[in-house]
Order: C-alpha cells, then structure tokens, then sequence
C-alpha cells in the first residue's frame, strides 16, 4: 500500500489503483455524515478535488492523486457514510483509477515512511 | 493574542482526553474520546455534562434591599418582563441596542432578594459594562469569577444530580434554587441549552473538579464537549449568539418574540421602555421582511453557515443565508437555521441552498427540529 501526503492511501488491484483516506484522517475529521462521489467513467487529473467529505466538523475534499481514470466509485459510502470511520483502510475505499502509467505511483510513500510523516 | 483563560474544570478535560480548543478567550473541550456524533446520542439517552463555566455569571442586586427594585431597572435593558418574573423562577431574555439589535442573550433568575444572570462567554465584559452604564446607582452588579458553571442534560439527569444534591428532582422547568451539598452552597436551575430536561449547576471552583468527578462516576453520565452542544442546541431550534441572532438581527426577526411578555408589547402596563423598542413594536406589529427559519436539506449534505438560499433553482439573488448549519445525530440528517425573506418563510416552502455551486432543495421546517423534553 503506498500513501500520499494528503492522507489517502493507494492499493494496486490488478490493474486498478484503489484509493481511500487513512486511519490517521478519518480519525482527524470526526464522524463522517455525508460523502459525494465522482461520477465513474470520468477522466481526472492530479490535484482535482473529486471527492467531498463532511464530518461533524467540516467539509474536506479529496484530491485525485493521480492522473487517471475513475472507473468505479464505492456507493455503499453514499448510503452510510460512517463507513469511513468504522474500516477506513478497508471497505470504506472510495473509488478505483486505471491509470496510464502505473509508474506514477512510484513516488508515494511506504507504510513506514508515512508513518514518520504523521508522527 | 491574549492568553487563553482556563475553566475550574480544565485538569479534568485534560486527563478526560479531551481535545482542547480556543473559544471565546478560553480553552475548552470540543470532544472527548468518545466522539462528538455519540456524546450527542449519549445525552439524548442518557446525560451529558457540560463545563460552561466561560459563560458570565453575574448577580444584580438593591442596594433597598427589595428586588423590585432592580428588576424594574433591568426592564429598561431587556424587552422581557422581569417583575413578572416569581421569586426561585428564571426566564430567557436579551439585551437589546437602540437601533432594535439583540447585544446578547441571557437567561434572568429571580433568587429572592437579587436577580442572577447568566450571559454569553464572549459578550460577558460588554454586558458586564452596559449593566454599570445602564442601570441605575440604587442596583450593586457583581461578576462572579469565583465559580464554574456545569450543565447536566438528558433523560437521566433528574435522577443523577438528585444522589449528590438532593431537593432537585422537585424543581420545574425555569425553577431555580440555592441548595447546600457536600459540595458547599450550589446554585441549581432547571434548564438547559440542548432541548434535554436538565440542570445547570453553579459551583464553587474550589469544589468544581470533585463535583464533576462525583457526576461522572455514574454510568449515565458522560462528558459532553462543545461540538455536540452545538449539534443539540441546532436540533433543539436554539439560537447560538454571534451566529443566529446579532446586534444586526431584530428579536422579530429572528422570532424570538414569543420571550417578550404581553405586558412589555404595545398596549402592555409596561409597554416599550428597553432600548429599540421603537423598532421592535414596531416590526411585532408589522412584520419584518426576513425571519429566521428552520431548514432541512433535502439530501444528506448539510448547508452550513454562509450558505447562501435562493428563491428557486435558477433565481438570481439570494433570499438569505444559513446562519447555523450541522449534521443531526437524532434526526439522522442535515439541518440548518438561518433567515429568509418573510415570503418564503412558511414551513413547507422549497427554497435552494446553494453548496459548493449546486443549488440543492431545502425544506424550511418548524423548529425545534426534534422536540424538546422539558419537565414542565
């Protein structure tokens, strides 16, 4: 699993990257009340807000990390946005990229080098 | 900056886990471990307690000795009945500026030979300073600095605060009463900020830590920080000064006028007589053109403060703005307060708050959102 410096992590899927928000930002957001999705089939660039994300607290976006296409978003967030607290890291994923060059993820960090990042 | 004040209670925060925050000059708990989405259930089921002791505590008194006096004088201040007000009684109130404004809200205790006012955190030295300069040499006004300020909330706040003061399982919504306890002298009201039946308890600081510590070693009892009193102040359709009501928000407005008695409005023994009661009168007998208003977004995405509302999908000038704007744990969906323009203020009126340059459909709504569960 790689991860970047806004706090998603990133999971190579065959030849899909999956992407989500860490442990460490779900639990710097608070309870997660409301989750927009891209709509899938979107081509996306890096830095492009794609994602909306409202705690208790405020409202985040998520940047794709990534150029990319988005292929398939995580619906099961819209219905029940508390997911994202609950299994961050896990089912609460957020969307699947086809990238064109699988290289881009290269730079990302490790499990380590991302925790000496939030430490 | 100024330094950050802290609160009798602060080391108990700190060993509670709570994530401290800056709020009006102190610093306070915004949430404990438990989370601000389950301390708000929490207190709706069970009880929650509150550190409030930032807000002003201040007492008003004759120097005749006779409480008529000053109550009296505060009518000259506020647009609400204080003489009407019986000795162990409260009742919520504000002061109002000359142009019809609200300066601040506050809650108004009758204690017998004096009355006792609680204000707002970041209005109480403003208050503080319109109360020596409005109010006559014949009424001696003292801040107490020497005392925190504890909420109880819930369902099972009766039955928990009457084990350590015993006598206010008795009291009524708005009763207010001086009792001893083990914890020396507590000034107790029945009342609250959350729509939850409940106390707030006025406590020596010295004794604060214990009192709190005696509190929360029953289970129902929780700690509570300041992001979950917003979330059930919001649901409950309470006003939060500096966001809902201001000096540029009339008490028609921001129909609050249901806290002017009868005998205050035109036609009253004791009509006008507070400051902008021009424009009060006024506007109480002629509408206003805005008003404050519940709202509930159609979706899940909660409008929040500054959100601008429009009239239909496609107009171009907004009708009003969302003053509060939160996520409701007990009605499982956003909610938002704010004002509109008086012809799009009847509940059940489509309106369109504009979110992240989407005009999504709202409902405007009667508040409290969730109603409220008083002990009347």
């Amino acid at each position: 699993m790689k991860f970047t410096e806004e706090h998603e992590w990133l999971r190579v899927e065959g030849d899909l990257v999956v992407v989500g928000i860490t442990e460490h930002a779900a639990e710097q957001l608070g309870d997660v009340v409301f989750v927009e999705l891209p709509e899938p089939d979107t081509t996306v660039s890096k830095d492009d807000e794609i994602v909306v994300i409202e705690s208790v607290k405020a409202a985040s976006d998520i940047l794709a990390p990534v150029d990319g296409e988005i292929v398939e978003v995580n619906d099961a967030l819209t219905d029940n946005p508390a997911l994202v607290n609950e299994d961050p890291q896990g089912d609460a994923w957020f969307f699947k990229m086809k990238l064109e060059d699988m290289s881009a993820l290269d730079d990302f960090m490790d499990e380590a080098e991302y925790k000496d990042f939030i430490a | 900056m100024a330094e950050l004040k802290r609160t009798g209670l602060y080391d108990l925060h700190v060993e509670l886990g709570a994530k401290m925050v800056p709020f009006a000059g102190y610093e306070m708990p915004v949430q404990y471990p438990m989370g601000v989405m389950k301390e708000h259930l929490h207190c709706r089921a069970a009880a929650g307690l509150f550190d409030v002791s930032h807000m002003g505590q201040v007492i008003v008194r004759p120097k005749s000795g006779d409480v008529t006096d000053v109550a009296r004088a505060l009518e000259s201040l506020v647009p609400v009945s204080v003489l009407g007000l019986k000795e162990g009684r409260q009742r919520y109130g504000f002061f109002t500026s000359d142009a019809g404004g609200i300066l601040d809200d506050l809650m108004i205790a009758n204690r017998g030979d004096h009355l006792f006012l609680v204000v707002n955190a970041a209005c109480k030295a403003g208050d503080i300073a319109h109360l020596r300069a409005g109010l006559p040499d014949s009424c001696e006004i003292e801040e107490i600095t020497d005392r925190a300020l504890l909420a109880l909330q819930g369902p099972d706040a009766e039955a928990v605060l009457e084990t350590l003061v015993p006598g206010t399982a008795a009291m009524r919504f708005m009763d207010v009463a001086v009792l001893s306890s083990e914890f020396g002298e507590v000034w107790i009201s029945r009342s609250g900020y959350t729509g939850e039946d409940g106390f707030e308890i006025s406590v020596a600081n010295a004794r604060a830590g214990d009192f709190a510590r005696a509190l929360l070693v029953h289970d129902a009892a929780e700690p509570i920080g300041l992001g979950a009193r917003d979330s059930l102040r919001l649901e409950a359709g309470l006003c939060l000064y500096g966001n809902d009501i201001d000096t540029s928000t009339s008490p028609v407005e921001a129909a609050l006028t249901w806290a002017i008695q009868k005998v205050r409005r035109a036609g009253g023994d004791r009509e006008g007589g507070f400051p902008g009661a021009e424009r009060i009168l006024r506007e109480m007998a002629e509408g206003t053109d805005r008003l404050r208003v519940g709202l509930r977004p159609d979706g899940r995405a909660p409008m929040r403060a500054g959100t601008e509302l429009f009239a239909a999908a496609d107009s171009e000038r907004p009708i009003g703005a969302v003053t509060s704007g939160a996520y409701g744990p007990s009605i499982e969906g956003p909610m938002s307060m704010g004002y509109v323009a008086t012809g799009q203020a009847a509940p059940g009126t489509v309106i369109y708050g504009e979110v992240r340059g989407k005009r999504l459909p709202a409902t405007v709504t009667d508040l409290p959102f969730r109603p409220s569960n008083y002990k009347r």
